[in-house]
């Protein structure tokens, strides 16, 4: 779990710094896009990183997942008989919105490949496509309620990230004074402030229309 | 040590006493004299290891042929399991509470004293023997303690290798401090938690020895009877407090190891569930219960803040050294907010009396002092019934002298407690403290060996009555328990045990029928008088009855009125018991009827006892022995013995045994605190 | 002051239970919680119906007998144990809910008492240094950081109550096992067999049916000794190193 979510976060943290590029402008951003493509050429073939990295996170993926029903099954199978009343009094609403949070991510991860990867779901009709990545990001920032779906979700990944962040470095024993615990936490800040207000910018600039075709 | 001499223990320095007075005429018949049979000789220091070596062993490979059975978990229990778990014997443990780490030697907070010197101030085996006999007010048996002073120092060395963890100094190594009055530092504390501590590093040994396979623990199970089969223990019945099923279980010896008896007086320091029942059970087959008067009466506890309350909580003494103890001197003035008494109108009744030790007396003299105050109706705090049960222990002018942060870091727990107990912050508002029953030194006469006269029936820690004479010092309870457990024990079970394994037993047994018949009846007993009362309200009936009249002073006329009392009480707890539920399930209130109608039974051994002592010892003080100025007087012409008191049978009076305390190390003297 | 009680009641191990509703008055703010609950059993004796089971012993918050979760929280509103709680922490009106420590390795017993004997079972597989008795070395022949010997005693205070698995989400006892890996691991005496400990430990919480944690940190929270969430960073930590050495 917390190795396999330390992967996401590397991955979250690059993803973002690519989508930022957006506000450098349509060539930049598409260049990056291909740049990705052909990342390792000519050792790899063409889209051969990005395979790997599919392949990677798909794998991480499903460890993680994985992991988390272990999770919440033993957890389940610990307390059959529910309290009537039970209150929290040293969790974070992240810790708790774990796992109806990771399913929403879930959801929502297929629905942005979907859109964005095999662009199925394509708000202005699909003529943009794959050669114009940054048309894309464009024609679907530019509808509100596209924008809403991945601001919502970004919601969903920095509490996500908040608790997973503090909770992988815990699980892998690299929090054992105080001092380090403090440090932890405030990755989990971090991490979430970062990643998911980085992805949510471009949306909200395409949507106030400061990033445009 | 001063004015005293060394003894090498060869020669007798006193003679039998002789007891002219007879109080408890009338109460009890006159047995034979009683002597220890395993008594040793020579020079004192000799004593010990020359007994460990005379005493036989049993082949490792008989050991496991052996069954010992071990009622209680604490420290003299659990240590006792562990130890005997390592050696290969077949243990089976037994515990009333959920898990054997919840037995009640968890609750001490000082310390534990050991004759290590590392502090190097003058301690030795011998000043902690001397310290302890002395502190007994010299009614303990020298032999007993000496040992007791001699092996204190291995068991610091096995706790630390069990992981205790000691306080320690900036280089690693252990800590000391002074406890109790002693001018030297040799106890060994972890925070105020040192019983907790104590106690998890033998209950995880016993633990080991569970899954090693060698010892069995019984949780939630009760002793009810003991089995004695041709005059030799040879097991116990006990109740399944689940299933509520009466067992049978046999063994070769039986150790009980099942603490104090000081619910008797309902309000105390002790757990909840402690109770007398697995010692009286014994008692009434036959083994001696000795000197049940002795009760150590603690001077610092919260105060009783009204009837609902159910037990009394203790704080460490420790505040004496900071607090001053006081009063106001107008009865008028106890219900005032106590900031409003000005100086001049308290009344600092213990450096009044005692200007060289002051506030720093012995326990016995400031609880005793704490209840005359009270009693000339200058007591302060609520009104229990019609009577204020509470002095002051002022730390105002220590917070003035040392900062409210020095007093912080040397009592924050402490002070933190009495807050939440008592709603009051101790910073602001002086403390209000009142004596508590805290620890009996009496308890189930054992020899040398921690036999009692029952063979095959050992009993160790608190249950017996050895160590502590007539009072106990700071820190020396966990000692005896651990010592008692992981070093005496062992080291004399295995000369009764050489003679094993005896001849086999089974349920069928007549003697075992028998008992396990009494058993289910006095439960159906119970169960069956269906009258109006719960046993909780005999309980505190009882309390009350002990407390008034054999408590912190007693007199020949209380104890009479007392004896009488408690008569009464038993007649009507036999008719009027009220237990619902039924046998076979958990059922507390069955669980408490059996063992109020054992402490009935005892409150009047305890008042017998102290009729008969007409003298002032250690936590027994009778009002008939006190010098001109009100101090405790000995007699040692008189009462210089073990009170060992053999059941009568229901319908008979107590038989008692005296067994002489000759010194032949320490010459008996008067104490003063003046 | 006056308050409704609704308390989880259940004859036996196997019976269904539910929670019933009880009414005590003229309860004083000096009382504990169990004397409450003492003066609600004197009420029910003497109207003939059972008292109210629960569990304790020493009253006095350190043998950790005592357990129930009042109002959804593991010894009620302050950190302490319930023996330690007192009446004055409400206020007249209020309604208590009382029900025991809910997780599938504490089964219930009756009525508020549950088994946790679970705990003694894992303590069994490796909570303890084995050193026979009689074989210690001098107790100051091994010197102990002040520091170390310090945080091992911090967490030593663990009273064994359930609390931690009681509040915790996902019915863990991580913070029962970390607290006694971290007290022996801290100590030079503990080293020996510190990795198995931690393998062992674990594997028998894990058999048990104790949950996982997720760190969320309810049983920090819980905790009558304030035992500290780093207890379960250096149980992992531990565990970690003793699986990479091969144990």
């Amino acid at each position: 779990m917390a190795v396999s979510g330390l992967l996401f976060i590397g991955f979250v943290l690059g993803h973002m710094y690519g989508n930022l590029k957006a506000f450098a402008g349509e060539e930049s951003f598409n260049e990056y896009a291909h740049h990705l493509r052909v990342l390792g050429e000519p050792m790899l073939p063409y889209s051969g990183f990005l395979w790997i990295m599919r392949v990677g996170l798909i794998l991480a993926l499903i460890a993680h997942v994985a992991s988390a029903v272990i999770l919440a099954r033993r957890a389940a199978k610990a307390r059959p008989v529910k309290y009537a009343v039970k209150k929290n009094n040293g969790s974070s609403i992240s810790s708790r919105t774990m796992r109806w949070g990771g399913v929403t991510l879930l959801v929502f991860i297929v629905w942005h490949l979907l859109n964005f990867t095999i662009v199925k779901i394509n708000p202005s009709n699909g003529d943009t496509g794959g050669d114009n990545p940054y048309h894309l990001v464009v024609d679907t920032f530019d509808t509100w309620w596209m924008t809403v779906i991945y601001l919502l979700a970004m919601v969903a990944l920095g509490l996500h990230l908040h608790h997973g962040t503090f909770s992988s470095l815990q699980t892998l024993g690299l929090t054992g004074s105080a001092v380090s615990r403090a440090r932890a936490r405030a990755a989990g800040w971090v991490v979430a402030i970062v990643v998911a207000g980085g992805f949510s910018l471009v949306p909200l600039f395409v949507l106030v229309g400061i990033i445009e075709k | 040590m001063a004015g005293s001499t060394l003894h090498d223990g060869l020669t007798p320095l006193n003679g039998p006493s002789e007891q002219k007075s007879d109080d408890a005429r009338g109460y009890y018949t006159l047995g034979d004299k009683l002597v220890d049979p395993v008594a040793p000789t020579g020079p004192i220091k000799d004593r010990w290891t020359t007994r460990k070596f005379e005493n036989r062993l049993v082949n490792p490979a008989n050991r496991r042929k052996l069954d010992v059975i071990i009622v209680g978990t604490g420290l003299a229990g659990g240590a006792a399991a562990a130890t005997l778990g390592e050696a290969g014997y077949n243990v089976k443990s037994f515990c009333y509470q959920d898990s054997p780490r919840r037995a009640h030697s968890i609750a001490a907070q000082g310390g534990i004293n050991a004759a290590k010197n590392y502090k190097e101030d003058g301690d030795s085996t011998f000043r902690l023997f001397y310290d302890t006999v002395k502190g007994g007010d010299y009614r303990s048996r020298e032999s007993n303690v000496y040992r007791l002073a001699e092996v204190s120092a291995n068991i610091i060395d096995q706790c630390v290798a069990q992981g205790v963890p000691f306080a320690r100094e900036y280089g690693g190594l252990l800590d000391n401090r002074s406890f109790g009055g002693v001018q030297v530092s040799r106890t060994f504390y972890a925070r105020g938690q040192t019983g907790q501590q104590l106690l998890i590093g033998a209950y995880q040994a016993m633990e080991r020895q569970v899954a090693a396979g060698t010892v069995e623990s019984f949780t939630r199970h009760e002793m009810l009877e003991l089995i004695v089969v041709d005059g030799k223990a040879r097991g116990i019945i006990a109740r399944d407090m689940v299933t509520g099923e009466i067992e049978t279980h046999l063994a070769d010896v039986v150790v009980l190891a099942t603490g104090g008896y000081g619910n008797v007086f309902f309000l105390s320091t002790n757990a909840m569930g402690s109770n007398v029942t697995a010692a009286w059970r014994a008692h009434r087959k036959g083994a001696y219960m000795a000197n049940p008067c002795y009760t150590q009466i603690h001077p610092t506890c919260i105060p009783v803040s009204g009837d609902h309350q159910s037990k009394l909580t203790l704080m460490s003494e420790s505040l004496r050294n900071d607090g001053r103890i006081w009063v106001p001197k107008k009865k008028e003035d106890c219900e005032k907010d106590p900031r409003d008494i000005p100086e001049e109108d308290r009344d600092y009744y213990l450096e009044r009396i005692y200007p060289s030790f002051g506030n720093l007396v012995p326990r016995d003299i400031a609880s005793r002092q704490a209840k005359n105050m009270c009693d000339e109706g200058r007591g302060v705090g609520p009104l229990v019934g019609d009577f204020r049960r509470g002095v002051y222990l002022d730390l105002g002018d220590a917070i003035k002298r040392l900062g409210k942060d020095a007093i912080e870091e040397k009592y924050d727990n402490l002070l933190d407690m009495y807050e939440r107990i008592t709603g009051e912050n101790p910073y602001e508002v002086p403390m209000r403290i009142y004596p508590a029953v805290h620890y009996v030194m009496g308890g189930l006469w054992v020899d040398y060996h921690l036999q009692s006269n029952i063979p095959g029936l050992f009993v160790s820690g608190e249950a017996n009555f050895s160590d502590h004479g007539a009072n106990r010092l700071g820190a020396s309870a966990l000692m005896q328990g651990l010592a008692d457990g992981y070093f005496v024990l062992p080291n004399t079970i295995r000369d009764y045990l050489a003679d094993g394994p005896f001849e086999k037993i089974d349920e069928t047994h007549e003697a075992v029928v028998e008992a396990r018949r009494s058993v289910e009846d006095r439960v159906q007993k119970f169960l069956s008088i269906n009258g109006t009362r719960s046993a909780d309200s005999y309980h505190k009936e009882l309390g009350n009855i002990m407390w008034e009249y054999c408590g912190m002073e007693r007199t020949e006329d209380g104890l009479r009125k007392a004896i009488d009392m408690i008569r009464e009480l038993k007649a009507d707890f036999w008719s009027n018991l009220k237990v619902l539920g039924s046998a076979d399930t958990l059922n507390q209130s069955l669980e408490k009827a059996g063992r109020v109608a054992d402490f009935i039974e005892l409150g009047e051994l305890m008042c017998i006892d102290a009729l008969n002592r007409r003298e002032s010892c250690g936590g027994h003080f009778r009002a008939e022995s006190q010098t001109d100025d009100g101090e405790a007087l000995r007699h040692d012409d008189e009462f210089a013995y073990v009170a060992a008191w053999e059941w009568g049978g229901d319908e008979g009076q107590p038989v008692l045994h005296k067994e002489d305390l000759i010194y032949t190390a320490i010459e008996m003297k008067q104490r003063s605190y003046k | 002051m006056n308050l409704t009680l609704k308390i989880w009641r259940q004859a036996g191990p196997n019976d269904k239970g539910g929670l019933h509703t009880y009414q005590v008055a003229d309860i004083s703010a000096d009382m504990s919680f169990l004397e409450m609950l003492d003066v609600l059993n004197e009420q029910l004796n003497e109207k003939g119906e059972e008292p109210v089971a629960f569990d304790s012993d020493c009253r006095e918050g350190i043998c950790g007998m005592c357990s129930l979760m009042i109002n959804g929280e593991a010894h009620g509103p302050e950190v302490t144990t319930t023996c330690q709680l007192h009446m004055r922490s409400f206020k007249d009106g209020d309604t208590i809910t009382i029900e025991p420590w809910r997780a599938e390795p504490f089964p219930v017993v009756k009525d508020l008492i549950v088994d946790r004997s679970a705990f003694d079972r894992i303590i069994q597989s490796g909570g303890f240094i084995s050193a026979n008795t009689g074989s210690a070395p001098e107790a100051n022949s091994v010197p102990a950081p002040r520091d170390k010997a310090m945080r091992a005693f911090n967490v030593a205070t663990c009273i064994g109550c359930g609390a931690c698995v009681a509040a915790c989400p996902n019915g863990s006892a991580s913070l029962f096992v970390g607290a006694k890996i971290t007290h022996l691991g801290e100590l030079p005496q503990g080293q020996p067999e510190r990795w198995s400990r931690v393998v062992d430990m674990v594997g028998q919480h894990d058999h048990e049916g104790f949950g996982g944690c997720t760190n969320i940190g309810e049983c920090a929270a819980a905790c009558p000794k304030e035992i500290p969430l780093d207890v379960i960073s250096q149980l992992n930590k531990d565990l970690r190193t003793a699986l990479k050495n091969g144990h």
